[in-house]
């Protein structure tokens, strides 16, 4: 039964498809322009002198400079007498380690001294600092050049306010660890400076020298989070540990089959129960991202609000909602595959010809499922309405785009929108949807103090916007001589408006620009989807290049060719050819892929003789801008019990912010991507969700985690990119082909449990 | 009125309070401690691990009425203990923290461990802190740490 399209669920999709494509429409090779942006001198800074930076006229940061107080240089750094520094970071924390990586990159830049910088939540302004999102691995390279400019221009202030005082050439200054010196043996801290500093003329951002890799004290080493002291001893830093003066507490309770409607409620009984201070019913705006109608709870306290939560019987209105299931989804993509579309999505080469004069072919069904983000932390946002504002404390991966979803929601101007961010307990690309701020923001109009959301973990699986479910039907061809020569590719996929793909639902550019068949056939075919869906860590990527790059090691087999040398022939060298529309957003270069393939067989041993049991496998992507092999050693014993002895990964994102950072993400994704491919999946019947906490969603545990992951890098001085994702897409194939190296039998599906494999 | 001990002190909750309250949202919502955290609410994910007489509990699963004159020490306690110092060390010494989440819980079971086995094997780290999950997957660096405070505690 097709689904009927829900308009106001497919303008969420819209809005969602939207954000993800702001998202990922980063210039990879450059940096956010700052010609958009001057620098230039505040206004009514008074005796302070002048506060400098990368603001717009206005902005209120001109208050915050005071004569004999600290002294802010532009809107990313302070400077205090003491000579300690706070720098801003402007991007939420999720995890990833921005926070940390933004103070590198201004300190390093500022020559400050590190062990002396105090890194801040920068407050949610995209006047004064532009985009303000985390998510598409694309903090860094967005940042990048403004961060930098941020840093080297306080720094040239400090050193022209020197020069003036002591009557020398700027030139012969030298900065280093938050002092000038001159070689006369003149010196002087810049807390001493940042007054005078304050007031010397804003350099135009072209005229700064910024450092070339080489002079690097503080970027490539290994760093410790800035937030690890607080978060190692428990200090209040999530949004869920914001506590406000007179705060009460809220559940809310939305139709577990997504589009469904509140009829009515047992007002009477949960009003009556002890603690409950009110409850009703939010219309919402029934579009997803935004809010759903439910029944909210307000009380005393978090638990008394969940108690009366689970007292709620609630009368759905059923008619618009959900009845989306995942068996009938994988029974109708099965009989759809076989029927290729008439309009191909790409269609170079002659495919047909190529099947017909192949040395040999292979075809093959790759199937996924839904799957859930699941962050630890379930959603929550405190939210206070108070004197015509709304104001709100949330960990989301997209505050800035609060201002605009809270004016909508409330009716209040975007000026009037007030959103502090906190720092988030995983993000996995589910909050990049500002649903539980919005809804928030909802019940906070009805409540006379701060009240704080708290979804519960059920919540959490009920709602998400999902990692659709996806089948892949491969038909490829290889010629005489052992190359890869035709590649037809049938995707059948999920549609919430009819026309287009659903949010992250469509087919990624991976395979676009990473590989390429001389004769190359794509096509698209959309089943009708309910359930809202959306980013989940390398969207796309996360589970398409598990279809596509298991398949290329059957072609590699069925050619009888060595796997890394095929992998290596079918490197796409035609990128201009293949991409004539968006080279600005495209940094794939077939130098950078075939080097991180060449160096993971390197390192992971490929070629060696292994026992018997044991295997080896290799994959490789392009992914959010980095290029990316990972490779895995296992054995598998005569139960399907998996014991991985080694994760390789090579990376190849540019020159390394944070050492220990980038590690980190290396392990932690492919930790995650074993994690999902042995074990997650989300099922729907009848537009419900069946998984409704981790013990049904078995998320790897200490005793199941790799014990050996060796993370390299290869750096460069093309310009950094982010490192949240690109280590995820490439294990999961490496895991089915070194599964298949150890016992003969191809992984066609996931989550691997399901074919009675363990770790 | 239940006197409670938390991390050395008294601590007093209210009659307001029903016993049955879960600890750990009396210690986050009436005690201002909100260290120790809410992952799953069904003693599934560890996050919000305390100590009750040095035994490492899931704080969403014991109400506070059944907690009595127990000791409890929640996260923000932990330091003052040699082996909690060492472990909270250790974590920042290899930066062991992705969203940091789940890191209170895991440094509660960490430490527990430690104190009952100085010198853990792997299979006594998969034991000790297979209750505990990590969504950002920290758990070599987790291992790791143990190992480097264990190390230490030499």
């Amino acid at each position: 039964m097709p689904a009927k399209i829900n308009t106001r669920f497919a303008q969420s999709d819209a809005y969602i498809s939207q954000l993800m494509r702001d998202v990922r429409d980063v210039p990879a090779q450059g940096a956010f322009p700052m010609g958009r942006r001057t620098f230039f001198k505040l206004a009514g800074a008074g005796a302070a002198g002048l506060v400098l930076g990368f603001h717009l006229p206005g902005e209120a940061f001109a208050a915050t400079a005071q004569a004999g107080k600290d002294q802010a240089m532009n809107a990313f750094i302070r400077i205090a007498p003491d000579n300690s520094i706070t720098i801003y970071s402007k991007a939420p924390e999720i995890g990833q380690g921005i926070k940390t990586s933004f103070g590198l990159i201004i300190a390093e830049e500022l020559d400050a001294d590190w062990n002396h910088v105090v890194m801040e939540q920068a407050e949610i302004n995209p006047k004064v600092y532009g985009n303000q999102g985390a998510g598409g691995s694309t903090s860094i390279p967005r940042a990048w050049d403004q961060l930098r400019q941020a840093g080297a221009g306080a720094k040239a202030m400090l050193v022209a306010a020197a020069a003036k005082q002591w009557k020398v050439d700027p030139s012969q200054i030298t900065a280093r660890d938050s002092m000038l010196s001159h070689p006369s043996g003149k010196s002087a801290t810049y807390g001493s400076l940042a007054i005078a500093a304050a007031n010397m003329p804003v350099p135009d951002p072209k005229s700064l020298k910024l450092k070339a890799r080489s002079e690097y004290r503080l970027l490539g080493r290994r760093h410790r989070g800035v937030d690890d002291p607080k978060v190692v001893t428990g200090q209040p830093l999530f949004g869920i540990d914001v506590q406000l003066p007179d705060m009460v507490y809220a559940s809310y309770t939305k139709c577990p089959a997504a589009g469904g409607k509140v009829k009515s409620f047992n007002d009477a009984e949960i009003r009556a129960l002890p603690g409950v201070l009110d409850c009703f019913v939010v219309e919402g705006t029934g579009v997803p991202a935004e809010v759903m109608p439910g029944v909210a709870i307000v009380a005393k306290d978090t638990w008394t609000a969940f108690q009366a939560k689970n007292r709620l019987k609630v009368d759905w209105d059923l008619s618009e909602a959900s009845k989306d299931s995942t068996t009938e989804f994988s029974a109708r993509a099965k009989k759809l595959a076989a029927s290729f579309p008439g309009k191909p999505v790409v269609d170079i080469g002659n495919v047909d010809n190529a099947f017909a004069n192949a040395a040999k072919t292979v075809e093959a069904y790759y199937e996924y499922p839904f799957a859930a983000h699941a962050p630890l932390e379930p959603q929550n946002t405190t939210a206070h309405w108070h004197d015509g504002v709304i104001e709100v404390w949330s960990p989301s991966q997209q505050p800035n785009r609060g201002l605009a979803n809270l004016a909508k929601v409330t009716g209040v101007k975007e000026d009037k929108v007030v959103i502090h961010q906190t720092r988030v307990g995983g993000g996995f690309g589910r909050r990049l949807v500002n649903d539980y701020m919005c809804e928030a923001a909802a019940i906070a109009l009805k409540v006379k103090t701060p009240v704080k959301l708290q979804w519960t973990r059920e919540d959490d699986f009920n709602h998400d916007f999902y990692r659709p479910a996806g089948y892949h039907q491969f038909k490829g061809a290889v010629d005489k001589n052992g190359k890869l020569d035709a590649w037809q590719e049938h995707f059948i996929t999920f549609t919430a408006d009819g026309k287009k793909e659903a949010s992250g639902a469509n087919l990624t550019e991976n395979l676009k620009y990473s590989t390429i068949a001389p004769n190359l056939r794509r096509g698209t075919t959309m089943m009708p989807l309910v359930i809202p869906t959306g980013a989940w860590r390398a969207p796309g990527d996360n589970a398409q290049v598990f279809a596509n790059q298991s398949f290329m090691h059957e072609l590699s087999l069925t050619a009888g060719r060595d796997h890394v040398q095929f992998l290596l022939d079918a490197v796409n060298t035609r990128v201009p050819e293949l991409a004539p529309k968006d080279p600005k957003t495209v940094n794939f270069s077939p130098a950078r892929a075939s080097a991180v393939i060449k160096l993971c067989a390197e390192k992971a041993g490929w070629g060696k003789t292994l026992p018997q049991g044991s295997g080896l496998g290799l994959a490789w992507c392009y992914s959010h801008a980095g290029h990316v092999a990972q490779a895995v050693e296992l054995s598998v014993d005569a139960n399907k019990r998996i014991t991985i002895h080694k994760v390789t990964v090579v990376i190849d994102v540019g020159p390394i912010i944070d050492m220990a950072g980038s590690e980190a993400q290396a392990q932690g994704a492919s930790t995650d991507a074993l994690s999902t491919a042995m074990g997650l999946q989300i099922n729907i019947e009848n537009g419900r969700i069946k998984q409704q906490n981790y013990n049904d969603y078995p998320t790897l545990r200490m005793p199941f985690a790799p014990k050996v992951i060796e993370a390299h890098f290869i750096q460069s001085d093309n310009p950094p990119t982010g490192m949240g994702e690109p280590a995820f897409p490439a294990f999961a194939p490496a895991l089915g082909n070194a599964i298949f190296s150890a016992t003969g039998e191809r992984v066609r599906s996931l989550p691997l449990r399901n074919l009675g494999y363990s770790v | 009125m239940l006197r409670l001990q938390i991390n050395g002190e008294e601590r007093l909750v209210g009659d307001d309070v029903d016993p049955k309250t879960p600890l750990l949202w009396v210690l986050r919502d009436h005690l201002s401690l909100v260290g120790s955290k809410f992952g799953c609410g069904v003693a599934q994910c560890g996050a919000c691990t305390v100590h009750v007489d040095g035994k490492p509990v899931r704080s969403c699963q014991l109400t506070v009425g059944n907690v009595g004159a127990k000791a409890v020490t929640t996260i923000e306690g932990i330091g003052k203990t040699p082996n909690g110092a060492k472990i909270q060390a250790a974590w920042m010494e290899i930066e062991v923290p992705q969203c940091g989440y789940c890191q209170a819980g895991q440094i509660m079971s960490a430490t527990a461990l430690l104190n009952s086995t100085p010198s853990p094997s792997d299979s006594d780290i998969d034991a000790a802190m297979a209750g505990n999950i990590c969504r950002c997957g920290t758990y070599i660096r987790i291992r790791q740490a143990i190992k480097n405070a264990a190390a230490k505690s030499v």
